[in-house]
Order: C-alpha cells, then sequence, then structure tokens
C-alpha cells in the first residue's frame, strides 16, 4: 500500500458514520469592520503603510516618472529596472529619453538565470505595476507576470511601486471578490504591506532583512 | 506490554530541564520580556471584542469543516495542484518525507538547499537528515539562522532565537562569521541579509512551509515579513513545500478570517509584510521562479489524532504562538524545555500523537490548566479540556485499551490501588470514620517526605480535630435552633 492510500484510509476511517460540516461562511465579519468612505482609503492605506516605514507620495498620472527621477536622484542611485513592455514601463522609458536622466534604466528581459550575479548584487533599484491595494491591511497586490517577474519586487534594495487610487478595495475579500481571484491566479500572487523587516532579535525592528530595505509607493490619481 | 519502563526515569527529561531553565536568569528575562511584549501586540490588535469573537469563531468552523472533508478535500489539493504543474507526495514519517525530499534533490544533483522557516521540516529533522547525505542545508529566516550557527533548536514556533539577546548573537556571529562584535541590531541583520543572500543566489534547492494550501485553487499561502520565504520559493531552480496534511481548507476565502487570525494572534501585526501565493513552478514564457514545484504532504501522527473527534481539533492549529506567549509555564520554562518541535500548550497537545506519550510523559500534567491558552487560541481549540483528556490517556492501563500512541505511558498499578483505597474509604461511612479516628490521633506519624510535594512544601499533617467532629459538636451544642 502506498502512503498515499494509507493516509487517506486512517482518515477515511476517522470521518466513518459522520457527515461534511455545512459551509455557513458568514462574509459580513471580514467585510462589515473593514469598510471605508471612497475617500478615507488612500488615508487608511497611507497610515497603516506609513507605519511601517513605507514612503508614499500622490502623484498625477502624467508626470509620475518625474516623481521616480527624484526619488532616484535624492538617494544618488546608479540604475532601476523596470518593465519596457508594460504601459506604465513604456511611460517611464519615454520620460527618460526625454529627460536625458543619467540614471541608467534597465530591463528585466531575459531569464533570471543569464543575470542573476547583477541581479542579485548590483540592481539598486526597481519599479513595479500594481492590480491594487487593500486600504484595511495597508497592502498592495502585485501580480507578477513574463514582463514584471516575481523576483523585480523582491531583490533591489529599493522598490518603488505604482498603484492607482482607484484601485484600492475595502478589504482582502473584497479584492478577492472583485478580481474574481478563484477563477485563475498566477504563478505567484502576492500583498506586499511595506519594506522586509524582521524583529527576530530581541523582538527589535530592522527593515530590509532579505528583500528591499525601502518600499515607496507612487498613488496615481487620475489627471 | 511486558517492558514497561520506570515513570521515574522517563519524567527526569522535562523535569530536570525545567529545574535548569527556571535558575537562567538571562533566559528567564529574556522570555518575560518578549512574552509581555507579545501580549500587548495581540491585546492592542484586537481591541474590539465582538469582532476578535465572531472572527474566532468563524475560524473554528473554517477549521471544522475542513477537517470533516479532509480526504476529500487533500485529493482535491492534489488534482488541482497537479493541473497547476507542481508534483504532489506523500508521506506517512518524516523518514518517509526525508526520502522523498533527498531524491527530489538528488535527482537535480543538488548539493546546496536553502530554507525559509518550516515547523514540519523541525520534525523530520531535515537539515541533520540531509546533511549526512553530503547536502547542506542552510536556514535562511534570522532567527532560525541564528539558531542554526549556534547548534540549537528553535524555542518558540514563530520566534526561534527567542531566547538569545542581542549580546549572545553579537558573540555568535563573531566566533562562528569572524565579523566585529556589534551589538546593533540593525548591523546585525545587515550581517545576516549579506550573507545569505549569496547562498540564494547559489542554491539548487529552495525549501519551505506552508501555512494554508487551498484545495480549491490548488495554491500554497505562506506568510513572512523578512522576504526569505519568497528568496526560498522563487530564486533556486526547484521550490519543495513540506507540510502537514491538517493545513488545507476548502475555499480560497476561507484564508482571509485565517490570515487575519494568524498574523493578529502571533505578532499582533494587520497583516504580515508578504503573503505569498504560490499556484504553479515557472510557465515556460516566465523569466523566473522555479522550474519545478513539490509539495510533499506529512502524516506523522496527525491522522491517529485524528481518528478521536475530540483530539481532531488538536488539528485546527495554525501555529500562531499564541498559546505559548500566554502560558504561564512557557514564560518561565522556556521552549527547550519541552524537548520537543512544538513547544507551549500547542506541543504538549500535539507532540503525543507525533512521538508518543512514552517520550513526553510529563507534557500533559506540564499544565496548571489556568485556560489561558484556549482563551487566546484564535481557532478555539479546548486545549485544556484537551490537556486533561490526555492526562486521562497517559494512566489507562493497557486493558482499558489508551486511544494516544503510547498512551497508559504513566499507568501505575499502585497508583490505581492507592485511589481505589482512597475511593472506597471515602465511599464507605464506617472505613472513613475509622480512618478520622485514626489520622487525628497518630496524625504526628504523617510521613515527613510526600514525594514531589515536600520538595518545595511542608508536610500535610491532619488537624487535631476532624470536619466532622467538629460538626458534631456544633450542632450539639446549638442544637434545635
Amino acid at each position: 500500500m502506498s502512503a498515499r492510500s494509507n493516509i487517506l484510509n486512517k482518515l477515511r476511517s476517522g470521518l466513518a458514520g459522520s457527515i461534511p460540516r455545512p459551509d455557513d461562511f458568514d462574509e459580513r465579519l471580514v467585510t462589515e469592520p473593514w469598510q471605508y468612505a471612497p475617500e478615507d482609503r488612500i488615508t487608511r492605506l497611507r497610515n497603516l503603510m506609513e507605519a511601517v516605514h513605507t514612503e508614499i507620495h500622490q502623484v498625477s498620472s502624467d508626470n509620475w516618472p518625474e516623481k521616480v527621477a527624484a526619488i532616484l536622484a535624492e538617494r544618488d542611485l546608479a540604475n532601476l529596472v523596470h518593465a519596457p513592455a508594460t504601459a506604465h514601463g513604456q511611460q517611464l522609458a519615454e520620460y527618460w529619453q526625454q529627460s536625458g536622466s543619467s540614471v541608467q534604466l534597465l530591463a528585466y528581459d531575459r531569464p533570471v538565470e543569464e543575470w542573476k550575479e547583477e541581479l542579485f548584487w548590483e540592481v539598486d533599484a526597481s519599479i513595479t505595476g500594481t492590480v491594487g491595494a487593500i486600504a484595511a491591511t495597508g497592502s498592495l497586490v502585485l501580480w507578477p507576470d513574463r514582463h514584471e517577474p516575481r523576483l523585480m519586487s523582491l531583490l533591489p534594495p529599493l522598490h518603488i511601486a505604482l498603484l492607482k487610487a482607484s484601485e484600492i478595495e475595502d478589504n482582502l475579500y473584497a479584492m478577492m471578490q472583485r478580481q474574481n481571484w478563484s477563477a485563475g491566479l498566477p504563478t505567484n500572487l502576492l500583498l506586499v504591506s511595506g519594506p522586509s523587516k524582521t524583529a527576530d532579535i530581541e523582538q527589535v525592528l530592522a527593515y530590509g532583512a532579505h528583500g528591499p530595505k525601502e518600499l515607496v509607493v507612487l498613488i496615481l490619481e487620475d489627471a | 506490554m511486558s517492558q514497561r519502563i520506570p515513570v521515574t526515569e522517563l519524567t527526569s527529561g522535562f523535569r530536570d530541564r525545567a529545574e535548569v531553565a527556571l535558575a537562567d536568569g538571562q533566559l528567564r528575562t529574556n522570555f518575560r520580556t518578549a512574552m509581555d511584549s507579545l501580549m500587548k501586540k495581540r491585546a492592542d490588535a484586537f481591541p474590539d471584542e465582538e469582532e476578535r469573537e465572531g472572527l474566532r469563531e468563524l475560524g473554528n468552523r473554517i477549521k471544522a469543516r475542513a477537517l470533516s472533508r479532509l480526504p476529500d478535500l487533500l485529493e482535491q489539493l492534489e488534482a488541482k495542484l497537479t493541473d497547476n504543474g507542481v508534483r504532489v507526495h506523500w508521506a506517512e514519517t518524516t523518514e518517509q518525507a526525508n526520502e522523498i525530499v533527498h531524491g527530489i534533490i538528488q535527482a537535480r544533483q543538488g548539493s546546496q538547499v536553502v530554507k525559509g522557516k518550516s515547523m514540519v521540516s523541525e520534525e523530520m529533522e531535515m537539515n541533520d537528515y540531509l546533511a549526512e547525505r553530503g547536502v547542506e542545508c542552510l536556514e535562511s529566516d534570522m532567527g532560525e539562522y541564528i539558531v542554526q550557527l549556534d547548534g540549537e533548536k528553535p524555542s518558540h514556533i514563530i520566534m526561534p532565537a527567542i531566547h538569545k539577546n542581542r549580546h549572545q548573537v553579537a558573540r555568535l556571529f563573531h566566533d562562528k562569521l569572524g565579523v566585529e562584535e556589534t551589538d546593533d541590531v540593525n548591523e546585525l541583520i545587515q550581517i545576516g541579509r549579506r550573507t545569505l543572500r549569496r547562498k540564494f543566489m547559489e542554491a539548487d534547492v529552495g525549501v519551505s512551509g506552508v501555512n494554508f494550501a487551498i484545495a480549491e485553487t490548488g495554491t500554497l499561502l505562506l506568510v513572512e515579513n523578512e522576504g526569505n520565504g519568497r528568496m526560498s520559493t522563487t530564486a533556486p531552480p526547484v521550490h519543495i513545500a513540506v507540510t502537514g496534511i491538517e493545513k488545507v481548507v476548502e475555499n480560497l476565502r476561507d484564508v482571509v478570517p485565517l490570515l487575519s487570525l494568524l498574523t493578529r494572534s502571533a505578532l499582533g501585526q494587520p497583516i504580515t509584510t508578504y503573503v505569498n501565493m504560490i499556484s504553479g513552478p515557472r510557465k515556460a514564457d516566465e523569466l523566473d521562479g522555479p522550474e519545478e514545484v513539490h509539495l510533499v504532504l506529512l502524516d506523522n501522527g496527525r491522522s491517529g489524532a485524528f481518528a478521536d473527534a475530540q483530539m481532531r481539533q488538536t488539528l485546527n492549529c495554525i501555529r500562531c504562538g499564541a498559546c505559548m506567549n500566554h502560558c504561564p509555564v512557557y514564560t518561565r520554562v522556556g521552549g527547550h524545555t519541552y524537548g520537543e518541535v512544538y513547544p507551549g500548550p500547542i506541543g504538549k497537545i500535539i507532540t503525543p500523537h507525533m512521538v508518543g506519550l512514552h517520550e513526553v510523559p510529563d507534557h500533559p500534567s506540564a499544565s496548571s490548566l489556568c485556560g489561558a491558552c484556549g482563551e487566546v487560541c484564535p481557532v478555539k481549540i479546548p486545549i485544556p479540556e484537551l490537556l486533561q483528556r490526555l492526562r486521562q490517556e497517559n494512566v489507562k492501563s493497557p486493558a482499558e485499551g489508551p486511544k494516544v500512541k503510547d498512551g497508559g505511558a504513566k499507568y501505575s498499578r499502585k497508583e490505581r490501588l492507592i485511589w481505589r483505597f482512597w475511593q472506597t474509604l471515602n465511599t464507605s461511612p464506617g472505613l472513613y470514620r475509622l480512618f478520622l479516628w485514626g489520622a487525628t490521633r497518630f496524625r504526628k506519624l504523617t510521613p515527613k517526605n510526600v514525594g514531589p510535594w515536600t520538595e518545595n512544601h511542608t508536610a500535610p499533617v491532619p488537624a487535631k480535630r476532624s470536619l466532622h467532629d467538629l460538626a458534631r459538636e456544633h450542632l450539639a451544642r446549638n442544637g434545635g435552633q
């Protein structure tokens, strides 16, 4: 007998004579305490994310690349990895060309194996989109794909994330329902609620454990 | 059951370790400080009692529902994961699980493994197993890394190195990594970051645990703050997740309350920095992520707990650690005293199913039954009730058919006879009066040494006159009124 059938048989005999419990999931318990007026969502998100060292700026959807350049200049960074095939990646690249920025614009356009050393050690910053955010917990929702691979939001010490103000949901349940997650998830769906941190030594909070040391969110207001 | 090991020999483990721990001032300060802070954080994270209780009830129902369909859900999970390209393996024992993991590593000719935090891999003692076979297995959670560097085991399921203070970590890093000794926590973490980043880059295989396995979508959900979990599951070409069979939930929406309960109960955080939901290996056109993803489903005694409807509730556990943070025993003796992978109240009720009561005969009774663990449990496991049940199973005779692995570990005919005598004495009025007569007159003859009681207390001595006697006199004096 295989381990699989042994385990399943033991479990089935443990359940002999019992009936499955009904699904009485009460969604009000996870939605009602976490509802906000539309104008309060950004405030809630900001408060929670800023409390865990996230830097947040509200910018207009046509001139945000300027803000990106300013953020990089403040920190005196040498390069930024972006996703050239996305709309925001193109907008950024256009701005870069016009402004003649000295910050090198890198593209994550080949498999990680081809530039692992560089990606792990030499990339200063990354910029990715999000598919929305959750006000209740102060979380960004990232949906990595071919154009914006998973490691983009993890390896560089600075991660800049773009968030459309109109895509902030009240709570995780509402987000799941609106985007119909159960119909199909990507290889790796992520909720990101701040820069990487740890409290493993004496419960003292330290940022930049293994992932980004800094997270900057640009909330794009419709122009 | 011919060779019953004497109880005193078995009990020496926990008791001896407890005595050492209790005398260690530094250790007690480290735990007291940490547990006080964790209790406050949890309380602050649940400011609304009604909301908290509603959520705990919902959490309990979700786990009870999942367990009531466990075999079906495991099959559904397997089917969904397989569709998504994840390979699913089943292991009844930790030995089998280790063989599976080693087999996957061998097939890739791997020699370096980097691990995210996983308590199931601790159950398996995977690091040792792989090390013996020439595979380096490095912990990447900062706390686990510190503990591994010092050749220790975790003392808390969420905060593995909580028994150490910064000075102890500073000395450890200095001794083992050759870095300059610094007491600055930020600097210590940056040392860990630099050392481990190279390992993430070079590793052949990443190993992780699973917080929730979602049957509906075939998704493995992991929570963490550091990013080491994401690293371990994204950077190496192979990802192996190991988990207990009880971690499966039916629907994606079920994780909404469970996630909230988990992070708030564990750390007082509304959510962890990362919630990492993995539904498959790298797709053909994707540029990163592991080419292979494996899930190892481990039983290791869980189906034994499952077989009994009362003890099945043990499997509700979502591993938040709140029960140990609130436990007066754990706070005083620390995690290592338990001598097993899972310390504290949850350890006391889950470990007997894994290793048998012979190994942990003192676990069920290392509790004052104050009830704090049951009150804070986010999925409402009645831990005190289960401890009492295990105490009963612990002293059952072989004829009484104990229902837990190695039940009856503390069964003693002598003790049973004493209780039987005590019962007869207290239920036969004539005999009882005779006993009182003797006890009050020969009170000076009671022994000065009555076992463990007299280690810290004076021996009990019967009063000169019994309560019966006093009552009779009182009634006679006030008779008829």
